[in-house]
């Protein structure tokens, strides 16, 4: 086996450089492109009833305005459902494009857009998760999933308690804004570079809207700027509207969205509404927990059925609950269309029984962290969608290993102490599990290609069908084809992806990018290995399994003579052995019934831990964070400095999530908190003191590439030990019982939690 | 005739003429193939865009600052010297900084890297250096969690003998000059002296004067402001001075909050709070003194410290200079007393410190944030008697504001918890705020009677 290649990210020198490129840079790279900007509307709910283009039309430098009218195929971007029209007749929300202007300039784009004059008829719009439910506004009918004999075991229960929990949604804010760059290639036919997550879908949107067969257009995405999910769906309909702009003017057509109306026009995190009832004994033990949850999916279904499933099936977090109901909703509310995001409806549901054992464990004045323990998940056991909880001792392991390396018992302690000590700070200690499961959960999805091309040199281009967002995707793909074929890291050039080399691939997300990419590089590499094989063996007259290939080198044995990987490439290549080679994956067994809630959606889990510590100014209800310790469960890591920054990466956007990220909308439904200076991620002030975050060793998970594990989305979910950490602060503010802490817990919400 | 415009882009000239002066350097840079430098945010709250300028001293000693490229209109640049990304290695040599981020795994999307790059830059030169984080506060990134930023910013290696920017700083800058620049139907005027700015003041009042842009280019980029013609203060040494004169600091209001970190140097403890907690490092070195007043922002941080301080402003125009305290300066809404011909030139500050005094600010992030609440305490004691009080308030009206009858009550009286609770009393409905992004009225109201106690609890014996 070959030494692991260093983790760092392969376009780390371009990064540093400014070297690296994004679809707008191409865009302004090319001066013949226009531009495009939107006409927004100004109503949450109304009718279209006229487009006034007169004031701009023939204005110099404005080529365009775009409308229903210049659409020769279908006006509708919607993913899973068409419901989403590029050029709407009724505006479904504020600030939803309704036309767009393309012109020489983005200035001249802009102040054109601004002219355009629409008139509406307005309509009642529904602006709130509580508006929906009361007036039972909802995409979707009720899902469902149900275990044991929850009402009666609720009834039967020592303890019994109810409440409910608003969770609040979270923008991407991807520091690239959603771009693209439509125009014709050499050919005349579509090329369209887009900051999309999953360019076959951009390619077949594009392709929909222009009435086109899809092999007319090619979709690139060479590197994003971040995308957390923003990007999974919602890049489609802007790269449609560059297609729309070649199509229409037939030069280059850039579209790129600034912060506000990127703000303004894509969706988000999706907002929650819990209520639960649980039913618990003298110990904290679950008995019994009945969960409503609705959530916000904006105007249009998007993601959200999926999203939904994903709270649904993560309502356990590391809980075993024997006797369960979970009941599931979309609401649809006259907002912009929320999304997938970096946990996609898990966060949410894990949210919710981590509520639910904090207020069991203060209702029982019983430490939350004990409480949590008595409840997890044993081995044998199977969540309440009935697949069995593989690895279910890790839950234990990590916890127990992490309790002891945060020396979590003295720093409790530590912590009562400072709180008799002082009246007006508080310091806060919390620790909390993350369980993950891994797949997409729907199932066709769960497959991947690859495209190896190998040349006469030994140097190789890699295809594969995985978008590069930040993430590292493209380093852990290299390394995959530097171990699995031996050739050395800087001979391995990972291409853009493309559309016209890897077709018909998911997008990137649900944390599978390198499961599924990984594995199907590794089986191309596998049969061009082998077909090299034979040629090495004759080379170095060895027996074939005495073959070793590393770092381009291939020798006969450890100590036996050696050549360069090339001279056997060109061996194979007069020998007329092809030196491309396609590979494809699919996840084995993977399968859900949604009918009867039942099924095994998930390939694994991942897990994970995280203990918080916080300090809370009781005059102002402002914190921070002064200590995190993380355990995270990546398997044998694929790069493990790679995976380190996701973990804390994903951990300080679960903090901003849970903390200072805040949504307000204006009560016409416009978004008040639209710019950097109004919606607050967290900057470098926010980062502990302390941090130390660990990957969990002897971790190898067979089914996948190289033993390793998924770690996109799971560590974001241990942040929740922050939220958990503030309401322990608070709850030193008083006097004992529950404590009920809005989400996000801003300074202000925990100011007012302190005082209730 | 109009002048070109000429500056230094990472150490070559450039000479530019016939832009329209509302053109920011980051839309320039990216127009001229010069991509590493990227737009976030164009609010100069994400840092992606920053880039690095020569500035000088009011002594003409050069230094590095970082600064937000999305809030320079490009006339702003004329005699400047700007290094980007793209200039800051030599050839295939990356830079320190750039190798300190690349060995400690700073990048992942790599979008924010370029501005952290150059925010680093400028702290790799700053001598002494100051803490990482008031450094790299201006900076967004969304990926990585900061942690490894922050330990590539602390592994920074000492500048290395014969290093080509250490080198650039020991000659001197020159001085900007004054103009008068056309585009289209746009002037933009940077006169180079108070003398000509007060008279462009009183011939042009209508003109949109501009010292750091902080504010305003927000404004222009982020509604499309356009203004006929603008009037630069930037040029003009008079407004960067400081002095003590006769008991009182004397502030020029054209310092930039980086300048007047500097010049402090812990005097005025009050403003000395205050300084980490405005805004960023990136947008301190432009933003200025005056420019934080007379925007008159409910939430300006400089405000309800200097109505603590009981400071005088100084008005000047061509008729001549009048003093006004800053208490009667505010007006309403975004306005004041200042005429249409009139600058802000100075601020005054005496030199004489309230026994007690403490600058707090309620915002959702510590570093980077606009407040919520404000509040500046000041009280001046004999024994136990309080012999003078100062509360003054941001973001509960609609300017900054001091709760005068609070304040007189309590003269007279021993500071203890009775005091305190009367006075919390007095601030009960005093005032009347707004809910907004930042915060509800609700919490308005009570924050400004606890901060009171806040300061009560921090500063009693």
């Amino acid at each position: 086996m070959t030494e692991r290649p260093r983790g760092q990210h392969e376009s780390a020198i371009q990064h540093v450089t400014g070297g690296a490129l994004y679809t707008h840079d191409l865009a302004e790279r090319m001066r013949s492109a226009l531009h495009a900007w939107p006409v927004q509307s100004t109503h949450a709910h109304a009718r279209v009833t006229s487009i006034d283009k007169s004031k701009v039309q023939g204005r110099t430098g404005v080529h365009a305005v775009l409308t229903v009218d210049d659409v020769p195929g279908e006006n509708n971007t919607g993913p899973v459902r068409r419901d989403e029209p590029l050029f709407p007749l009724e505006v479904m929300y504020h600030g939803q494009p309704v036309a767009w202007v393309i012109a020489e300039s983005e200035d001249l784009a802009r102040a054109a857009a601004a002219e355009v004059v629409v008139h509406y008829a307005a309509l009642p719009a529904i602006l709130t998760l509580e508006q929906a439910i009361s007036a039972e506004s909802f995409h979707t009918a009720v899902k469902r999933i149900e275990r044991g004999a929850p009402d009666a075991a609720l009834a039967a229960s020592p303890h019994q308690l109810s409440g409910c929990l608003h969770v609040g949604g979270q923008e991407h804010f991807y520091l690239e804004m959603q771009a693209a760059c439509a125009m014709r290639d050499d050919s005349g036919e579509l090329l369209v570079h887009a900051s999309t997550q999953h360019p076959a879908e951009t390619q077949a949107v594009v392709a929909r809207v222009l009435g086109v067969p899809e092999n007319r257009v090619v979709c690139q995405s060479l590197r994003m700027g971040g995308a957390f999910g923003g990007k999974e769906v919602q890049a489609n309909a802007f790269a449609a509207v560059a297609a729309l702009g070649v199509h229409k003017t037939g030069r280059a057509v850039s579209v790129r969205l600034d912060r506000r109306r990127d703000l303004t026009i894509t969706g988000k995190r999706h907002p929650f509404f819990g209520r639960f009832s649980v039913g618990f004994d003298d110990q904290g033990r679950l008995l019994s927990l009945i969960m409503e949850l609705t959530s916000d999916g904006g105007y249009s279904l998007d993601l959200s059925e999926a999203i939904l499933w994903r709270a649904m099936f993560h309502m356990d977090n590391c809980y075993r609950l024997d006797a369960v109901r979970v009941t599931g909703r979309v609401a649809a509310t006259h907002l912009p269309s929320n999304t997938a995001m970096r946990g996609f409806g898990g966060p949410q549901g894990m949210l919710m029984i981590e509520e639910v054992l904090d207020r069991v464990a203060r209702t029982l004045d019983l430490p939350p962290d004990i409480v949590r323990e008595r409840n997890f998940y044993q081995p044998g056991d199977s969540t309440h969608y009935g697949q069995t909880v593989r690895h279910a001792e890790r839950i234990e392991r990590v916890w127990h290993e992490l309790k002891a390396d945060s020396d979590y018992p003295a720093r409790r302690a530590e912590v009562e102490k400072f709180n008799v000590g002082h009246m007006h700070e508080k310091r806060g200690l919390a620790i909390t599990p993350v369980k993950f499961g891994i797949s997409f959960t729907a199932t066709f999805f769960n497959q991947a290609g690859a495209l190896l091309l190998v040349y006469r040199d030994g140097s190789v281009q890699l295809n594969h069908g995985g978008t590069e967002m930040g993430q590292g995707l493209h380093t852990k793909m290299r390394n995959v084809v530097v171990r699995c074929l031996g050739v050395s890291p800087d001979r391995v050039r990972v291409m853009p992806t493309r559309t016209d080399k890897i077709p018909n691939t998911s997008a990137t997300a649900a944390s599978s990018g390198a499961d599924l990419n990984g594995a199907a590089i590794q089986a191309a590499c596998e049969e061009l290995r082998a077909r090299l094989l034979p040629f090495a063996a004759e080379l170095l007259s060895c027996a074939e399994q005495d073959v070793r290939i590393a770092d381009s080198l291939v020798s006969a044995g450890a100590v036996g003579a050696t050549l360069p990987f090339s001279e056997v490439v060109e061996r194979a290549y007069v020998a007329r052995v092809p030196l491309f080679c396609a590979g494809y994956y699919r996840t084995p067994g993977v399968h859900f019934d949604p009918q009867r809630g039942q099924g095994e959606p998930f390939h694994y889990f991942a897990y994970g831990a995280a203990v918080s510590e916080v300090e809370v100014d009781g005059f102002t209800g402002q914190y921070c964070l002064r200590r995190v310790d993380i355990l995270h469960d990546a398997g044998d890591s694929l790069s493990p400095a790679i995976d380190l920054g996701q973990i804390e990466g994903g951990f300080i956007q679960g903090v901003g999530y849970l903390t200072c990220e805040d949504l307000r909308y204006s009560a016409d439904g416009s978004l008040s908190s639209r710019g950097a200076s109004t919606y607050k991620l967290p900057g470098i002030g926010e980062c502990p003191p302390v941090f130390r975050a660990r990957l969990l060793e002897r971790a190898s998970e067979p089914s996948v590439i190289y033993g390793s594990k998924a770690v996109g989305e799971p560590p974001l979910m241990l942040a929740i030990s922050v939220r958990e950490a503030l309401r322990d602060a608070v709850s030193a503010f008083r006097r004992g019982g529950t404590v009920e802490l809005a989400s996000p817990a801003t300074p202000e919400a925990v100011f007012w939690a302190i005082r209730a | 005739m109009s002048p070109v415009l000429r500056f230094t882009l990472n150490g070559h000239v450039e000479e530019v003429s016939g832009i329209d002066p509302h053109t920011t350097l980051l839309h320039y840079l990216r127009q001229r193939a010069l991509t590493g430098t990227k737009e976030g945010c164009a609010e100069g709250e994400c840092g992606a865009c920053a880039v690095v300028m020569l500035d000088s001293d009011p002594q003409g000693r050069a230094h590095y600052e970082a600064v937000n490229a999305c809030l320079l209109l490009m006339p702003m640049l004329d005699g400047r010297s700007v290094w980007t990304v793209e200039g800051v290695a030599r050839g295939e040599a990356l830079h320190p900084v750039q190798t300190a981020l690349i060995e400690a795994g700073g990048s992942q999307c790599g979008y924010c890297t370029p501005g952290f790059v150059m925010s680093m830059f400028a702290h790799y030169y700053r001598s002494p250096r100051d803490g990482v984080d008031n450094a790299l506060g201006g900076n967004l990134c969304r990926c990585t969690g900061y942690r490894p930023i922050r330990d590539a910013a602390r592994a920074l290696p000492q500048v290395a003998e014969g290093d080509p920017f250490a080198i650039a700083l020991q000659s001197m800058p020159s001085s900007l000059r004054g103009f008068e620049y056309r585009a289209g139907d746009v002037t933009f005027c940077r006169p180079s002296s108070l003398t000509e700015a007060l008279r462009m003041r009183a011939e042009q009042p209508d003109a949109q004067v501009i010292a750091g842009g902080t504010d305003l280019v927000v404004d222009v980029n982020q509604n499309r402001a356009r203004r006929p013609r603008f009037l630069a203060l930037d040029a003009i040494m008079e407004l960067r001075t400081f002095h003590l004169t006769e008991g009182v600091f004397v502030f020029g209001a054209g310092l930039t909050w980086n300048e007047l970190e500097a010049k402090l140097r812990g005097r005025v403890p009050l403003l000395s709070q205050l300084v980490p907690l405005f805004a960023s490092r990136l947008i301190r070195a432009r933003a200025t003194l005056g420019g934080n007043l007379v925007t008159a922002s409910p939430v300006g941080d400089a405000a309800p410290a200097l109505l603590a301080l009981d400071a005088e402003l100084e008005l000047a125009s061509v008729r001549g200079i009048r003093r006004v305290p800053i208490s009667e300066f505010f007006t309403g809404y975004r306005q004041t007393v200042l005429a249409s011909d009139e600058l802000l030139t100075a601020v005054r500050v005496p030199q004489t410190a309230p026994t007690l005094a403490h600058f707090y600010k309620v915002s959702k992030r510590v570093l980077d944030d606009i407040s919520c609440v404000s509040a500046a305490f000041a009280f001046t004691l004999d024994g136990e008697v309080i012999r003078h009080a100062r509360i003054a308030f941001g973001g509960v009206a609609a300017t900054p504001v001091r709760a005068q009858n609070v304040e007189a009550k309590l003269v007279g009286q021993a500071w203890d918890a009775a005091s305190l609770h009367s006075a919390q009393q007095g601030l009960r409905g005093a005032f009347a705020p707004l809910s907004d992004v930042r915060g509800s009225a609700a919490y308005r109201l009570a924050l400004v009677e606890s901060l009171l106690e806040k300061f009560y609890v921090a500063v009693r014996p």
